[in-house]
């Protein structure tokens, strides 16, 4: 069967912002979708709110719309577009559920556009948790006992029936959200009702626990002819009960016989095809009991998913890709294996290496939230290496982390041991480890955790031999023990740390013993057949297959695992770095460890390199391919911290000089640099103690913000509104040395916050975008929505801001991308930081001026001029770029992820990915942000409002607009009062410490809409914790900031004049016809 | 510890570290890149003759248990893995590979650089070698030397060699390995088939079982006539070690046995038997090994994930196409993989329908033999 040509254009379903649960994997499916279909001469059409993607790009779809993923907006699309057929299975479960509601909604039939995929029957039977398991049941594949309830009592009978644990989800939820495993009644009454609440069909599956089995996962793949392959199997080193997306997992499976790996290929097999899914990729789960070998079925999902990039990356099989051909019709065997050339994509990659993934978690970002695994997802990101055993590519996997902390036993406690062990948590491997230096034995070790003897065995013999380095010494070394380390995966840092030698001169010595780091090629067929695809990790075997090119080259380091602070933005920009390499005839090298990512696609460099982001796999690298330029600047931090030692080591560094960008980090000397420029900035300074902090906090006058100034994972800044407060957080939260001084600043009250970003070329400053934002100064850049452009700032300040980005790019030097962060107040502009690289905000501003910053920054780095891209920025060389539309970046939180966290937004940043919203007017655009964001604002109803006094007078004009538009008022006694005076109709609440019914029962029984709640800054009060709290449970939009609220009132103001519209970014920037052939469109 | 080293007739020498039984062995050094099943590898009578190398890096993890043997000991002559397992870990294991192997005096060569040394045979074809699992002071070159030495596997039977002494009945099905296994129920067996045993393998006769055959087990040497005289519903050709060329004998009473009843040939069976209609074998550079070939089945035209053991194929020009009709391709590089006589209910397969290890795609071939004894027998 060749492909379909009776379908044209197709409608791709993007998967919206980054949450706990879906990250950029659908990133990476629905760009390897669109390129495939373009490449096969399909008009594509794509929807998604994420400005962040690639796949958002203009150049990658005929028409992008960034658009809310609701029915209402999904709708007007197709009306505009009148698409063939829409694409359900690469969205990841957001796209999945936008495709049935559209379908259900009657849409699809009304403008006769055709599911092409997946087809809602099979969605719904595998979605469905009992329809599902009545399907396996029927075809011989056992599953858990299980019960679906509606109410708690049924919960109960069940529970009498089966007895604990339970496993608890809810139908139809992200990433488990809302599950979890009940060991008695008190557990399964509270998971209960917080499922029932969260499913949105008020659905929670109860069902006997395997905790403990073994727990797999096979990605298999369907074309219309019902050829069926399996591309990989996944074997989780975690047992049933912490959830895959939390779960260390090893490709391929390990401690199955092909007896049981052939039972379950069969059972994924049946699955797939009494399912449905008649193309494209699914995941199916399953466990097995180690002791007797019995096998139920966990889940499937009939789409592509985070296990299938996982597993494309694995193996060398792009499964998006090819899911999106056999969409269109194409058969397995009429589809050619990229790697090969020779071989077709039908058939089973098998590989010659082991690959290890490992989730990121950032609990410490949510105090209060307890960190434990269970089976509802927690973790923000991963990383996956690739090494010729376990032990190897476990060892690098750790490395790849960057967590920092070190696996040396100093850092835990003993006594702990065996709870770490028996509760999942994210610290367990590195307990496991510890417990092995300890001297605990496999079988206690598998008692505890329950992961199975072969990889404890693996993980304790690496620890075993990192402590026989103790005492050793360098001159002693043979090439023998560097290799067998090596081999093993240890670092040069590890055995330089117990050697007593610099980790640069272990490298040294054995590489000149002849222990250097050789390059293996991922392959899918393990080296049956030749592969022209340089696609590398590096081992200690003997030969290397690297063999590099004499072609101008340039090596890109990516971000790493995402974490909150450093995601997808920074994955965006090294891909642009490396499309423009290659436009500028530039071969280019991806070195990146997240296998998420687009930049982690052996289609989108030259050149990759699956590798931790270490100096001394770096170097590993620099060595074998000698590249005339390495980019520091697109990956955030975790470049950046390389630039130096890169730049000692005699690497070339492109772009500004790690110098500079140090330099705009150190306090002193930026300080000074400030003062020379005589630019503003909050008045600072620094304190080695408790007493000093409180002189200098003193001296600046409070408020302050206090924060070390060197962090580890979660960022620890906080606002201090008096001494005690100084006190508790120099006593509680920070450590501090004079090496590591605190860092105290002025916290400007009541100032607006703007985002800068700019490229210079060392003559010419071109500012891309100032950037509004709507929460005050106090709220992370990353966590507050802002507007481009600014709606609100004079004219003359926005000259001062530019002036001021100008002259910090030439004092700095800067020779690519800049981001600034200013804070106005009373007129005046501070400068917060100076960040001399690309920035969280740079895809933002990219899509809203249909400017390819990074392209245009990738040039300067190779030396080119502003000038020279006149023709990508419409003539600007210096000065501001023009945004033709409105555009609002909105953020997107995880809190319902952790229950009973304080949801109140500060300095540190927490969310977790970002939506867009397009507008003819900021309400416009504002009211489509919240609505991408989870978080749509009501069109009538009641508004509770609680204000602290510095706000009563901004409250009275936002409340006077509600009650304008309809609403009525809630409000608090003096809040009440104050708005009675003016004359407003408003009832007044208890607060939570004045009796019953309160402000909380108020939002419990679901009577108001909207929160507005503003704290009284100095101790966030308890119930102000419990209104945010409840307020978040039962999804009721809370704003915490007055600029807030005067957003909301815009945005509601506009859903009530303007009709639904949408517009896609081609015809924004009129870019259409830009060239394809450069983000290789043609496969 | 022990040294290992695999010297190669061109010269090569791979060092590692030795399991298994301290011995040296020869053979020609072949790659199979099953991930999962190394103990059905060990014990394939196919690989008598052979040093095999596997591929996939971390081998022995789940031990070795009886049930999983595909013949009463390995045939392999020596083993080369990356990382060997010094534990093994599942419900079924009854002792570690290490043990299994040593026991049968099999030695083995670890943490060796196995994807150099199979982009090596990928490039330079299947050779000769040599594996010692104790080379503490032996001089590399010696073994080199030996290796040239040894015998080529062109040319050679190795088949009359491993098939079973005398005739034997074979009544044992296939039994699951969990609760869990999705088994066809098994059938009564109201089939009569006889095997000629070329090194066949346990599977085969278990499949056979349990799709309804009572099956008779026969030497290689055995006459047409004799094969005859046991009234067989059908005869099955087995798999075997070695080159089929040598096999004049077993091609003459095969084509004594087409038309008398329905002929199913597996492996070295469907080289026999193209023989046997006239056509010819060739050699193979690197060969087919692994669990991962895909085989279009012209008949279908569907696309069968295959699993695949063999060095030699038959060669497709060389069949007369009006008597027979070529059914299954290999996609990777279009090797001929089953055909079919038009005019006799013959048909044979070149790669493993009964898996042991591999997918089991093509289980369907058995109920297809099945098929053509019924309807040979109603006629
Ligand atoms: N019956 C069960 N007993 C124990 N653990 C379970 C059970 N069912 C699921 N789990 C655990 O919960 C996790 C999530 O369940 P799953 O069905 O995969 O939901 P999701 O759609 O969130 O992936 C699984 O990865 C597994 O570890
Ligand atoms: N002096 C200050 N006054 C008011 N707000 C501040 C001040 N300094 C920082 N902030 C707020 O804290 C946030 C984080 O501070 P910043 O220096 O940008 O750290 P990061 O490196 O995490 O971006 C800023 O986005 C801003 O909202
Ligand atoms: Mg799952
Ligand atoms: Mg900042």
């Amino acid at each position: 069967m060749p492909k379909r040509t009776d379908l044209k254009r197709i409608l791709i379903v993007g998967s919206g912002p980054i949450v706990i649960g879906q990250a950029c994997e659908f990133d990476y499916s629905g760009t390897q979708a669109c390129k495939a279909l373009r490449a096969d001469g399909y008009e594509v059409v794509l929807i998604n709110s994420n400005p962040a993607t690639i796949m958002t790009d203009p150049e990658l779809a005929d028409r992008t719309y960034v658009e809310p993923l609701s029915v209402e907006f999904a709708t007007e699309v197709i009306r505009r577009e009148r698409p063939d057929a829409l694409l359900s299975t690469v969205g990841g479960q957001t796209g999945l559920n936008l495709a049935v509601a559209l379908a259900e909604a009657g849409v699809l039939e009304q403008y006769g556009v055709e599911l092409i995929g997946a087809k809602v029957e099979s969605i719904k039977k595998a979605e469905d948790r009992l329809l599902f398991k009545d399907a396996m049941r029927k075809i011989g594949l056992d599953t858990p006992q299980s019960q679906l309830v509606k109410d708690v009592d049924k919960g109960l009978e069940f529970a009498a029936r089966i007895g604990y644990p339970l496993i608890l989800r809810p139908s139809f939820t992200l990433g488990g959200s809302g599950g979890g495993i009940a060991y008695n009644r008190e557990d399964l009454i509270d998971i209960l009702e917080r499922g029932l609440d969260l499913s949105p069909v008020h659905e929670v599956l109860i069902e006997e626990s395997v905790l403990g089995w073994k727990e797999y996962e096979l990605e298999v793949m369907r074309d219309l002819a019902d050829n069926a392959i399996i591309v990989c199997s996944i074997e989780n080193f975690d047992a049933m009960g912490v959830h895959t997306g939390d779960s260390i997992t090893v490709a391929p499976v390990q401690t199955l016989t092909d007896r049981e790996y052939q039972m379950m290929r069969d059972g994924a097999l049946a699955c797939l095809r009494e399912i449905g899914v008649d193309t494209g990729g699914s995941n199916v789960q399953f466990a097995i009991n180690p002791k007797d070998g019995r096998m139920v079925i966990v889940e499937m999902n009939p789409r592509v998913s985070r296990s299938s990039a996982l597993a494309s990356k694995a193996t060398g099989f792009p499964i998006a890709k090819i899911a999106a051909k056999l969409a269109v019709g194409y058969r397995l065997d009429e589809i050619r294996n990229d790697i090969t050339k020779v071989t077709p994509a039908c058939f089973e990659p098998t590989i010659d290496y082991v690959v290890v993934k490992i989730p990121r978690w950032q609990f410490e970002k949510f105090p209060g939230a307890e960190p434990v695994l269970g089976t509802q997802m927690k973790s923000v990101g991963e990383v996956m290496s690739i090494g010729r055993t376990f032990q190897q590519a476990l060892n690098k996997a750790i490395r790849s982390l960057e967590t920092g902390k070190s696996l040396s036993a100093a850092a835990y406690d003993e006594k702990q041991i065996p709870q770490k062990l028996i509760t999942p948590n994210p610290d367990r491997l590195n307990y496991i480890r510890f417990a092995f230096e300890k001297g605990y034995s496999v079988e206690e070790i598998h008692e505890m955790t329950a992961v199975d003897p072969w990889f404890l065995e693996r993980v304790r013999d690496a620890v075993l031999l990192e402590q026989n380095l103790e005492g050793g010494t360098l001159d002693e070394a043979t090439p023998e023990r560097f290799r067998e380390l090596k081999r093993a995966g240890i670092s040069d840092n590890v055995i330089a740390r117990a050697w007593k030698a610099e980790p640069l001169a272990v490298r040294e010595a054995r590489k000149n013993a002849g222990v250097a780091a050789v390059f293996n090629r991922v392959d899918s067929c393990a080296a049956e057949f030749e592969s022209f695809t340089p696609y590398l990790y590096s081992t200690y075997e003997f030969a290397c297959e690297a063999d590099p090119s004499d072609r101008k080259k340039v090596m890109i380091l990516g971000s790493g695992p995402n974490r909150i602070g450093q995601g997808i933005e920074f994955d965006y920009a090294c891909c642009h770095a490396s499309f423009a390499l290659q436009d500028f005839g530039c071969e280019s090298i991806m070195v990146n460890c997240n296998p998420e990512t687009v930049s982690t696609d052996y289609d989108t460099s030259d050149r990759l390199y699956f590798e931790p982001l270490t100096l001394e796999e770096v170097l590993n690298i620099v060595d074998t391919e000698k590249p005339d330029g390495v980019i520091v600047q697109f990956g955030g931090q975790t470049p950046l911290n390389l630039a130096l030692p890169l730049k000692h080591a005699g690497v070339p560094i492109i772009g500004t000089d790690p110098e500079n960008i140090d330099l705009a980090e150190d306090r002193k000397l930026f300080g000074a640099l400030l003062d020379s420029l005589n630019i503003p900035s909050p008045a600072n300074g620094t304190a080695t103690s408790v007493e000093e902090a409180c002189e200098v906090a003193t001296r600046l006058g409070y408020p302050v913000l206090v924060r070390p100034s060197y962090v580890l994972g979660g960022r620890a800044m906080v606002i201090a509104y008096d001494e005690d407060m100084v006190r508790r957080y120099m006593q509680e939260a920070v450590t501090f040395s004079v090496k590591r001084p605190v860092l105290i600043d002025r916290f400007l009250e009541d100032a607006t916050e703007v985002d800068v970003d700019a490229l210079a070329d060392g003559e010419d400053v071109l500012i891309g975008g100032i950037m509004e934002h709507i929460e005050e100064a106090g709220v992370h850049s990353g966590d507050s929505s802002c507007v481009l452009p600014p709606f609100s700032i004079p004219e003359a300040t926005l000259r001062t801001i530019e002036a001021y980005t100008v002259k910090l790019a030439k004092a700095l030097n800067v020779i690519g991308l800049m981001n600034v962060q200013y804070a106005i107040k009373d007129g005046t502009v501070y400068v917060l930081e100076v960040n001399p690289r690309a920035s969280r905000t740079v895809p933002y501003v990219s899509k809203a001026t249909g400017v390819p910053l990074p392209k245009i920054a990738v040039g300067l780095m190779l030396g080119r001029k502003l000038k020279d891209f006149a023709h990508l920025t419409g003539g600007i060389v210096n000065g501001r770029l023009p945004v033709p539309q409105f555009f609002v970046k909105s953020p997107v939180f995880p809190f319902n992820k952790f229950p009973g966290v304080d949801p109140a937004l500060g300095p540190e940043m927490r969310s977790t990915g970002e939506v867009m919203g397009v507008g003819e007017n900021f309400g416009e655009a504002f009211a489509k942000a919240q609505l991408s964001a989870g978080t749509p604002l009501p069109d009538k109803g009641s508004i509770f409002i609680s204000v602290n006094d510095r706000d009563k007078g901004a409250a009275l004009e936002v409340a006077r607009r509600f009650v304008e538009l309809g609403f009525t008022l809630h409000a608090t006694r003096g809040t009440a009062s104050m708005f009675k005076a003016a004359g407003l109709a408003c009832k007044t609440v208890f607060k939570v410490n004045e009796g019953r019914p309160n402000a909380v029962d108020l939002l419990k029984a679901a009577s108001v809409q909207l929160v507005i709640y503003t704290t009284t800054g100095a101790h966030s009060f308890t119930d102000e914790k419990a209104i945010r709290r409840t307020a978040v449970f039962h999804r009721i939009p809370c704003i915490t900031t007055m600029s807030g609220a005067k957003a909301a009132v815009e945005a509601i103001s506009s859903r009530r004049r303007d009709p639904i519209r949408v517009w896609s970014l081609q015809e924004i920037h009129e870019k259409g016809a830009e060239s394809k052939a450069k983000y290789n469109l043609v496969s | 510890m022990n040294l290992a080293i695999l010297a190669l007739e061109d010269g090569t020498v791979f060092e590692g570290r030795g399991f298994g039984a301290p011995v040296e062995r020869h053979g020609e050094v072949v790659f199979n890149t099953s991930i999962t099943g190394y103990q059905e590898i060990f014990t394939d009578p196919s690989y008598a003759g052979q040093i095999v190398v596997l591929t996939y890096p971390q081998i022995g993890n789940y031990g070795a248990n009886d049930e999983d043997n595909e013949s009463a000991r390995p045939y392999i002559e020596g083993l080369v893995v990356r990382e060997f397992s010094p534990l093994s870990s599942n419900w079924r294991a009854d002792e570690k590979a290490d043990d299994f192997l040593a026991r049968h005096s099999i030695p083995v060569g670890a943490e060796i650089d196995t994807r150099a040394l199979v982009r090596h045979l990928r490039s330079r074809g299947v050779m000769r070698g040599v594996l010692s699992s104790s080379a503490a002071g032996v001089d590399p070159q010696l073994l080199v030397e030996k290796a040239r030495q040894a015998p080529s596997m062109a040319g050679l039977d190795l088949a009359t060699r491993v098939s079973a002494p005398q005739r034997y009945e074979w009544t044992k099905g296939v039994d699951p390995c969990s609760p869990s296994d999705l088994l066809a129920p098994a059938a009564e067996c109201p089939y009569h088939v006889v095997a000629y045993d070329f090194g066949i393998k346990r599977n085969i006769l278990r499949r056979l079982v349990h799709t309804g055959c009572k099956v008779t087990v026969v030497p290689a040497h055995t006459l047409a006539e004799d094969v005859l005289a046991l009234k067989p519903d059908g005869v099955f050709l087995s798999n075997g070690p070695g080159d089929p060329e040598p096999l004049e004998f077993q091609a003459a009473q095969v084509r004594k046995l087409i038309g008398k009843a329905p002929v199913f040939g597996i492996c070295l069976g469907q080289q026999v038997l193209g023989l046997a209609l006239g056509g010819k074998t060739y050699k193979l550079k690197f060969g087919h090994r692994g669990g991962n070939h895909p085989v279009l089945n012209k008949v279908t035209n569907k696309v069968e994930i295959t699993s695949h053991n063999h060095g030699f194929a038959v060669d497709p020009d060389s069949l007369n196409a009006s008597d027979v009709e070529l059914t299954h391709i290999n996609l990777n590089d279009n090797t001929l993989e089953g055909f079919r006589h038009r005019n006799y209910p013959v048909f044979s397969v070149q790669y493993h329908p009964e898996a042991a290890p591999g997918p089991h795609d093509s289980l369907y071939l058995f109920d297809d033999f099945v098929t053509l004894m019924k309807e040979n027998k109603e006629r």
